[in-house]
């Protein structure tokens, strides 16, 4: 177990966010230690955008109290924006500024400062230092809106769904950013709707839905909550789906949970050898053909369905 | 933070805020002059309009009277005074349905339907100006009406001129824009774009943003003016005949005073389109009752006060009195205090509603 660093980064109790008759964020709780990550995971309207921008100071919460970096928004709040990065989940930067003159801007708000090409060189866009926003790609976009949000050298950096709409390759480079800034010993705090973005950078997870902490800890206590050692997934051939009942599944040995979406059937199960032992022999007994039968150990995704029968994202 | 940074934290801080007043003000300026679209609007385009306007309104000639004949009217001795006269066009009709038409239609200002009557008979449409004036050459020509009765004294002194009455007014129509618009447009697409809200999670001073408006306005406002008002002296031959510390003092006030307008429109509108209507609908009362291309005064006595108020009204009287009459501070008092109003309270009241996120 890694050690618990002493000093709070970040903390927020009782937070609530009413829009009228709406309650976005419903009395959550966050803690994120200095030098960690803490991914919020969430599917859409879950509250994350909601969470995070009052943490960021920009939307006022309807009660709770939150501390930045040791600091309270109400009468500190320059005092915290020259300490804290900030990636919207979705600014548009001006067209026709290059990223340099872009950064160079950004960069005149702070006291402490990284210079311009580091950043260039941390995002991997030197090459594009002269080009102009609307020539940049998404990919390259977001890594310059990263770059942004690391110029004013902050100590705590809040993350926005970075890679949303991103190709897998780019959606890598902008977590080898994030990676980098973590070994520099920097805090992060970001919010993804993709269980592998928070398995690979985050030290810790809260899950939420509809405003609320639904699950919480490192991604290995999380999985281990849902009490599985794999999940089997079966789609049986078409037209035999109906001879599957699920109490007869459910009496299998080491079938905790049984799920159907579509023709396909999801199992949690504690003991995999037993379970698709006895699995096979009963798809034999009441004559099911089997088109796919596959198993993955358990996945923050599964965790998010067992806890509210909804994938994080569609698709 | 380290210690280290708090040492010179005074002296610094105030350099940073120099610092970026210059940048954001750059970021404004450069984002402006890279769309050459926009360019051509604030610069280009008022140029355009006062030299093809000023040429228009500006020879020496003047405009002739378009009289409609019936074909085969009989040809007597007054017919040919009528045609022998510069100031009178005359156009044949087949039938008096097609000499109605062009007469409705403006083609033709009056039809003289029997010219040997005396006095002739004829037919006009008494709202417009044209046809009096096609009335009276027709009269004199046809000798019914004695010339000096009419005492012509011609108005072609420089400074007398519809051209010199138009410029100003294009002036101030051209600052009330592009103040309106770089500044309203301007708020909208940073808010649009989720810029502003990026914005008020840095440091950055809030005053610095404002004030960055008002720097790279004041830049291009030096632009707008020097080169407007060179292109109506050197060109259209304009005068300007007061101060000319007034007249860009003056120029700088109603320049801010839409800034501030502008301002106003901006604070809470999320998008450009929504920008776009408030500014139009700000801009059109100002565009018709401010005396741009004609005198306010036409309209009806009970509305005067009200666009005597306007702003754009006491910038062009204000611009119109230093250039044409030459006036001096005391004489534009009163519109100073009118623009000096515009000035003050859509400021105060922008910076009270404007909406940051
Ligand atoms: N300004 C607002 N006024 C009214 N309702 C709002 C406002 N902002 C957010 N909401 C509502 O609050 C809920 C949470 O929204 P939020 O943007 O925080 O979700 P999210 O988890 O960030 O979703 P996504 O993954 O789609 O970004 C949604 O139901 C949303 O419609
Ligand atoms: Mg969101």
């Amino acid at each position: 177990m890694r050690p618990v660093p002493a000093a709070l980064a970040l903390s927020a109790r009782s937070l609530v966010k009413r829009f009228d008759d709406l309650t976005a964020v419903d009395g959550l709780d966050l803690d994120v230690h200095a030098g960690t990550c803490l991914a919020l995971l969430g599917p859409n309207g879950a509250g994350k955008t909601t969470t995070i921008e009052m943490l960021e100071g920009l939307t006022q919460p309807t009660s709770g109290s939150i501390e930045v970096l040791g600091l309270q928004w109400n009468g500190s709040a320059n005092a915290i924006r020259e300490r804290i990065g900030v990636q919207l989940q979705d600014t548009k930067l001006q067209e026709k500024i290059t990223t340099f003159e872009t950064l160079r801007l950004f960069q005149s708000f702070y006291d402490a400062v990284r210079p311009i090409d580091e950043v260039l060189e941390m995002v991997g866009m030197t090459e594009k230092r002269g080009a102009r926003v609307e020539t940049l790609s998404g990919g390259q976009h977001q890594r310059l809106t990263l770059a942004c949000a690391l110029v004013g050298r902050p100590e705590l950096l809040f993350l926005d769904e970075p890679t949303t709409g991103l190709d897998p390759q780019a959606r890598r480079r902008v977590w080898e950013i994030v990676e980098t800034f973590k070994t520099e010993g920097g805090t992060v705090l970001l919010t993804t709707h993709y269980m592998e973005e928070a398995q690979r950078l985050a030290d810790r997870v809260v899950i939420v839905d509809a405003g609320r902490v639904i699950a919480e800890g490192t991604p290995s206590e999380v999985i281990a909550g849902l009490e599985a050692e794999s999940i089997v997934e079966l789609f049986p051939a078409g037209g035999t789906a109906e001879r599957l009942a699920d109490d007869a599944l459910l009496v299998l040995p080491g079938v905790r949970e049984v799920r159907r979406e579509g023709s396909g059937v999801t199992l949690v199960v504690t003991d995999t050898q037993a379970s698709v032992g006895a699995l096979l022999a009963h798809l034999g007994e009441v004559g099911v053909a089997l088109e796919s039968l596959q198993t993955h150990a358990p996945t923050l995704e599964d965790v998010f369905m067992d806890l509210t029968g909804k994938h994080l994202r569609d698709g | 933070m380290a210690s280290g940074h708090d040492v010179s934290r005074g002296a610094s801080r105030q350099a940073l805020r120099w610092k970026e007043v210059r940048e954001l003000s750059r970021h404004r300026t450069l984002a402006f002059i890279r769309q050459p679209e926009a360019v051509f609007w604030v610069f280009a385009f008022p140029m355009v309009l006062a030299a093809v306007l000023g040429f228009a309104f500006q020879s020496g000639e003047p405009a002739k009277s378009h009289i409609a004949l019936l074909e085969g009217a009989h040809a007597n001795r007054l017919l040919e005074r009528l045609t022998a006269d510069e100031r009178v066009e005359l156009t044949r009709f087949p039938d008096v349905a097609a000499a109605e038409r062009a007469l409705r239609s403006g083609k033709v200002d009056l039809f003289l339907t029997d010219p040997a009557a005396s006095p002739p008979a004829l037919r006009l449409d008494p709202v417009r100006a044209e046809a009096e004036s096609a009335r009276l050459r027709v009269l004199v020509a046809l000798g019914e009406l004695d010339e000096d009765a009419l005492a012509l004294d011609t108005v072609e002194e420089k400074g007398s001129r519809y051209v010199d009455f138009l410029f100003p007014g294009l002036l101030g129509m051209n600052l009330m824009g592009t103040g309106l618009w770089a500044i309203g447009f301007a708020i909208a697409e940073l808010r649009q774009r989720k810029i502003l809200k990026r914005l008020l999670v840095t440091p950055m001073r809030k005053s610095s943003f404002l004030a960055s408006f008002l720097v790279s306005r004041l830049f291009f406002l030096v632009l707008e003016l020097v080169l407007l008002t060179a292109f109506g002296f050197w060109v259209l031959d304009v005068p300007l005949r007061g101060s000319i510390v007034l007249f860009a003092l003056v120029s700088l006030l109603g320049a801010t005073a839409f800034a501030g307008l502008g301002l106003l429109c901006a604070s809470r509108v999320k998008t450009i389109e929504g920008v776009s209507g408030m500014l139009n609908l700000v801009m059109m009362p100002m565009w018709l009752g401010s005396g741009v291309f004609f005198s306010y005064e036409r309209f009806p006595d009970a509305v005067q006060p009200l666009l005597r108020a306007l702003p754009l009204t006491a910038l062009n009287d204000a611009l119109r009195e230093l250039m044409l009459d030459g006036s001096g501070v005391r004489d534009i008092l009163p519109e100073v205090l009118v623009l000096a109003l515009w000035l003050v309270v859509p400021f105060v009241v922008a910076l009270r509603v404007f909406r940051w996120s």
